[in-house]
């Protein structure tokens, strides 16, 4: 799976890429296990055709749309991010997809809907992780419509270059890269547009350590750990690399800065 | 006559014997390094994946706890098994707790702390889970700058006794420290098999304890 380099402002870092195989086998992915070795070991399970996604709620165009409409909807980019995980990782990884906005304009949201609600494949056939009461199944993330419709948050369907692996939330998952990885749903099957703001699962398991903003922020610290610096998977000088200053917005502030002007991100976390 | 369901090399002489001869405290010795060994080759030859900081960080951590099982298990086994020689192997096993325990806040100093000291004792204070983490060392600290000899005939053996009883609560204090680490998981499994392993070795000393009282009528009057 292959895509034209993007012209989104901020898309494309010249930082160096975090291997295939670190960003192949180090994962949060519940649903197969909470060790991040599990979902490359046991995510073979996962069958990612045919696969629908639903898009409903407060739009004109409710619709259910085959994969390959996603895969159709608008030209592949790839671009490359920074993911900064809220345990105090970050890797950088070359996505494959498209902005999200362009199937939010598809399906024409009314002017009631104020956020949008993404909700993960909660199968316990394929996912053996759903037996665990670890989190609320299924994994629901949530974003502020206009959070949503910024030409960074991206509807992804590959990395590297080929089709995603399932532990990276085949066969399409979200890409936030201002926000903790977290709030990037992966394998998703339902996207819901609404008024209220979305009870996320996070939140729900622990909502004074996960936020609905949850944006990426070094001076708001984790009530169990600081977020000034994070470790580079990968990093040049392995054990001994020191660890990097976060970035406000994960680097991404001249981008999005503005759609929290005014907010207080210590109260919003 | 030999009891037929005893395995031989299991009997209860033999291991004795063994226990005692000059080759046994090397060969233990040598086996609780194994897994520091393991664990340093493993970081100079880069296969400890990903995150490599934090991979050797835990595993540190969960060789403390093995350790701190094994020690508590010396004198279950010794009455259970009759190898009354395996006391000579308490003190070692202990240090070994202690050695793990301290490579482990090592690490955490080191590759996480980046021996940053303002921010070690920062996170000390901010986050619980550390500070059960400190105290248990602390603990351990005083239990193993305590255990020469001379130093155990200079304290006698009563306050001696009562100052090393405190592993019980540094087997408190590390479930407690691993629970609150696994608690951003809700990810117990783990967590619930040392604490069921170490209240079963504490739970039998209670159980012992209660079996040897002698009735106060009995009581011999304390000098």
């Amino acid at each position: 799976l292959s895509g034209a380099r993007s012209g989104v402002a901020g898309a494309s870092t010249v930082e160096a890429i975090t291997s295939y195989q670190h960003a192949s086998t180090y994962n949060n992915f519940y649903e197969f296990g909470t060790d991040k070795a599990d979902p490359a070991r046991r995510a073979g399970t996962l069958k990612t055709r045919p696969w629908t996604v639903a898009v409903e709620g407060l739009i004109n165009k409710p619709q259910t749309l085959d994969l390959d409409d996603l895969l159709k909807l608008s030209p592949m980019e790839e671009r490359i991010y920074r993911l900064r995980c809220v345990e105090g990782w970050s890797m950088v990884i070359p996505w494959v997809g498209y902005s999200l906005s362009a199937l939010i304009k598809q399906v024409q949201p009314q002017g009631s809907a104020k956020y949008v609600e993404f909700i993960t494949l909660a199968d316990p056939t394929m996912m053996p992780g759903i037996r665990s009461n670890v989190l609320q199944w299924p994994y629901v993330e949530g974003l502020r419509l206009d959070e949503a419709m910024h030409p960074l948050s991206m509807l992804t369907f590959g990395m590297y270059g080929e089709v995603l692996p399932n532990q990276n939330g085949a066969p399409v998952r979200l890409v936030v890269p201002w926000k903790y990885g977290f709030k990037s749903g992966k394998s998703l099957v339902k996207i819901r547009f609404t008024e209220k703001q979305p009870s996320t699962s996070w939140n729900l398991s622990a909502p004074q350590e996960y936020g609905f903003y949850s944006n990426v922020n070094p001076d708001v610290s984790h009530p169990r750990w600081s977020q000034a610096t994070e470790r580079r998977i990968g990093e040049e000088g392995g054990l001994l690399a020191k660890r990097r200053k976060t970035l406000m917005f994960n680097g991404y502030e001249p981008q999005v800065g503005q759609l929290y002007a005014g907010m207080d991100l210590k109260k919003h976390y | 006559m030999k009891t037929a369901a005893r395995p031989a090399s299991l009997s209860p002489k033999w291991v004795n014997q063994w226990l005692m001869h000059w080759t046994a405290k090397p060969l233990l010795f040598a086996g609780g390094c194994l897994p520091a060994i393991w664990l340093i080759w493993s970081a100079v030859n880069d296969q400890l994946g990903a995150n490599p900081a934090e991979a050797l960080i835990r595993s540190l951590g969960d060789w403390s706890l093995r350790f701190l099982v094994i020690v508590l298990l010396v004198t279950p086994v010794r009455t259970w098994a009759g190898w009354p020689a395996l006391a000579r192997m308490r003190r070692m096993a202990g240090l070994f707790v202690f050695f793990y325990a301290s490579l482990h806040l090592l690490a955490y100093a080191w590759f996480d702390m980046e021996f940053v000291w303002g921010a070690v004792v920062d996170d000390v204070l901010k986050r619980p889970f550390i500070l059960v983490g400190v105290m248990a060392w602390v603990l351990l600290l005083s239990m193993a700058a305590t255990s020469f000899d001379r130093v155990i005939r200079a304290m006698g053996a009563q306050r001696w006794r009562w100052l090393h009883r405190s592993v019980y609560a540094v087997a408190a204090l590390a479930v407690l420290h691993f629970f609150w680490m696994r608690s951003g998981k809700n990810d117990f499994a783990e967590v619930a098999v040392y604490a069921a392993i170490l209240t079963s070795l504490l739970g039998w000393r209670v159980w012992r304890s209660f079996m040897r009282t002698p009735s106060p009528a009995a009581k011999r009057p304390s000098r």
